[in-house]
């Protein structure tokens, strides 16, 4: 028997979201939402693992902040030390209040960016990618969720699809893969 | 559900308030300055310390209503019962206003008439007559009466709108909804100018020959940033006992956010100010930095480490935001730590040298305070359903999840 994928579409994320929990409550594995915009708590729902972005952001902080240090200390202090308004420039420490802007911008455009582009990487959207989305509607004003036989071997095919008949959904599509 | 003061509560608070003016009249003993300087000054610092809470929280509070923020509503009465220390903290400020003017203290050097005679030598001040079309008494005092009586009128009125809100249902809800909204958003353009004019005339006009455009923001900072903590604590406090049951990890830490996030506001208006007066290296300017740096480099420094540096380490990860312990237990060190910024902001400019760290005056007076602070706040969310009964939002917020 060949694998399907089955999208079914719902109209409202809240309705995708007690679809999902009945499903999931049953013991059938949801792989994936496709939706408009965040569905606020739907990652418990479907099982998903919690973001690991945020210690991205923090690494490529603490990164920003490292190299804008090396930056001041090596032009201001080390290679040419500037003195601009007889501030001290003997050693990093005297004037590192003046650095702080540069320090603290660095280490937030570091940690944006950083995080921005880890962001399209792993969701493999950077510009130029092709779309992964199953149904165009799902940028618009569909929900959509994704369900794998592979991996509901306990469930007939039907059986699934019977379940989603049961909840208030629109349209289930059916899909060999 | 009604809130109860346990009696260990109610005991403790009074203990506090008891044991803070004993330190306090011993201290006062021992204060030799003149006109007791050191004692009006120790008890005006934590009056506004106090006062500052209360506004910042009341601030939150209307700026929810002007965004119509869902997920507060859960912890509005919170933010209420703390707002109801307003008219205590208007009348503890008033006191030092008064005493001020009536010459009792000196805090406010340029309320001394002499200053402003050219006949006398010894006290006239070329600055202070310069200036002295915004800074002298009637002026002073119309200020500071609008910016009292605006803050106690609408710590009273939303209290009392939202009472009455618990008893509506349907369209009149709604239509109290918006007059909430419209109030709120009078409120908080209101707040803007006297927020500023208040740290201008009360706390900036302690050194008149300084000045900082940004220290109205500063100060507001921490009065937001204290408020944020007040109410995070409170609602622990609160948990603990077994009361809020709808308030949920997500509700905590939105709430941790708001620490963390307004700990930076304040951060960075503390060093932009400090940073600006340090590179301009101008006598008139850092003439406020010199001796509060020269002379007290830990308070000041460390300030800053316990405001910024504990909640940026500490309250980054999501998972120290929804811990109550956690919370908590940074949220009491950030408490400290804006009360140290107020002393700092108040005792080196009224006293000089005579100001050799903090000592039992401000700690006397900083416990007696907290004690009538927690006595008032505890008893104003004691008179009401601690949960809103009826709000529009109140749905979305029992449901909030992040």
């Amino acid at each position: 028997m060949a694998n399907k994928v089955i999208y079914a579409v719902y109209e409202d994320p809240e309705l995708l979201k007690d679809a999902a929990r009945k499903l999931v409550t049953a013991g059938v594995q949801v792989r994936d939402v496709f939706s408009p915009f965040p569905i606020h708590g739907i990652d418990p729902i479907i099982g998903l693992k919690r973001t690991r972005l945020g210690i991205v952001s923090f690494m490529f902080g603490i990164m920003g902040l490292s190299l804008a240090i090396l930056g001041t200390w090596w032009m201001m202090i080390y290679d040419w030390p500037m003195n601009i308004g007889g501030k001290p420039n003997q050693h990093f420490y005297q004037n590192v209040p003046a650095f702080v802007p540069v320090l603290f911008e660095f280490t937030v455009l570091c940690a944006a960016h950083g995080m921005a582009i880890t962001y399209l990487i792993r969701n493999k959207t950077l510009p130029g990618m092709a779309g992964r989305n199953p149904d165009p509607r799902s940028t618009n004003d569909k929900f959509i969720m994704e369900l794998r036989t592979e991996e509901n071997h306990g469930f007939a095919p039907e059986a699934i699809t019977g379940m989603l008949r049961d909840t208030t959904v629109l349209e289930i599509n059916e899909r060999q893969c | 559900m009604n809130f109860t003061i346990s009696k260990r509560a109610g005991a403790i608070t009074l203990a506090l308030i008891v044991v803070g003016l004993v330190l306090a009249v011993i201290g006062l003993a021992g204060d030799h300055t003149e006109h007791k300087q050191y004692t009006w000054a120790a008890f005006y610092a934590n009056a506004l310390f106090f006062f500052f809470i209360a506004l910042g929280t009341l601030f939150f509070y209307s700026l929810n209503h002007v965004t119509e923020t869902a997920w507060t509503v859960m912890v509005k009465r919170v933010y209420e019962a703390i707002a109801m220390y307003v008219p205590w903290g208007a009348l503890a400020v008033l006191i030092v206003l008064v005493a001020g003017s009536l010459g009792v203290h000196h805090i406010w050097h340029w309320m001394d008439a002499r200053t402003l005679d050219v006949a006398d030598t010894a006290h006239y001040d070329a600055h202070l007559s310069l200036i002295s079309s915004y800074l002298n008494k009637p002026f002073f005092w119309v200020r500071a009466i609008v910016v009292l009586a605006t803050f106690v009128f609408f710590a009273r009125w939303f209290r009392t709108h939202s009472l009455r809100m618990d008893q509506e249902t349907g369209t009149a809800l709604v239509a109290s909804h918006w007059k909430n909204y419209r109030k709120s958003v009078l409120f908080t353009v209101l707040f803007a100018f006297l927020s500023s004019i208040l740290a201008w005339d009360w706390i900036m006009s302690i050194e008149p020959h300084w000045h900082s455009a940004l220290f109205g923001w500063y100060v507001f900072g921490g009065m937001w940033a204290g408020g944020m903590i007040t109410a995070v604590i409170f609602v622990l406090y609160l948990k603990g006992k077994g009361y809020l049951p709808q308030v949920n990890s997500s509700h905590l830490h939105d709430m941790g956010k708001w620490v963390f996030a307004v700990s930076f506001l304040w951060s960075y208006l503390y060093f932009e100010q400090f940073m600006l007066i340090w590179y301009s290296n101008m006598p008139e300017e850092s003439a406020y930095y010199v001796p509060r740096i020269g002379h007290h480099p830990w308070l000041i420094w460390g300030t800053f480490f316990i405001n910024f540096g504990l909640p940026m380490l500490l309250l980054m990860s999501r998972d120290a935001k929804r811990s109550p312990k956690f919370l908590i237990g940074v949220g009491a060190l950030i408490f400290l730590g804006h009360w140290t910024d107020t002393v700092q902001m108040v005792m080196p400019g009224a006293l000089g040298a005579h100001f050799e760290g903090i000592g039992l005056l401000e700690i006397g007076f900083f416990l007696a305070f907290l004690g009538l602070f927690i006595r008032v706040v505890l008893n104003a969310l004691s008179k009401a359903p601690l949960t809103v009964v009826a709000h529009p939002f109140l749905e979305e917020s029992v449901h909030h999840h992040i």
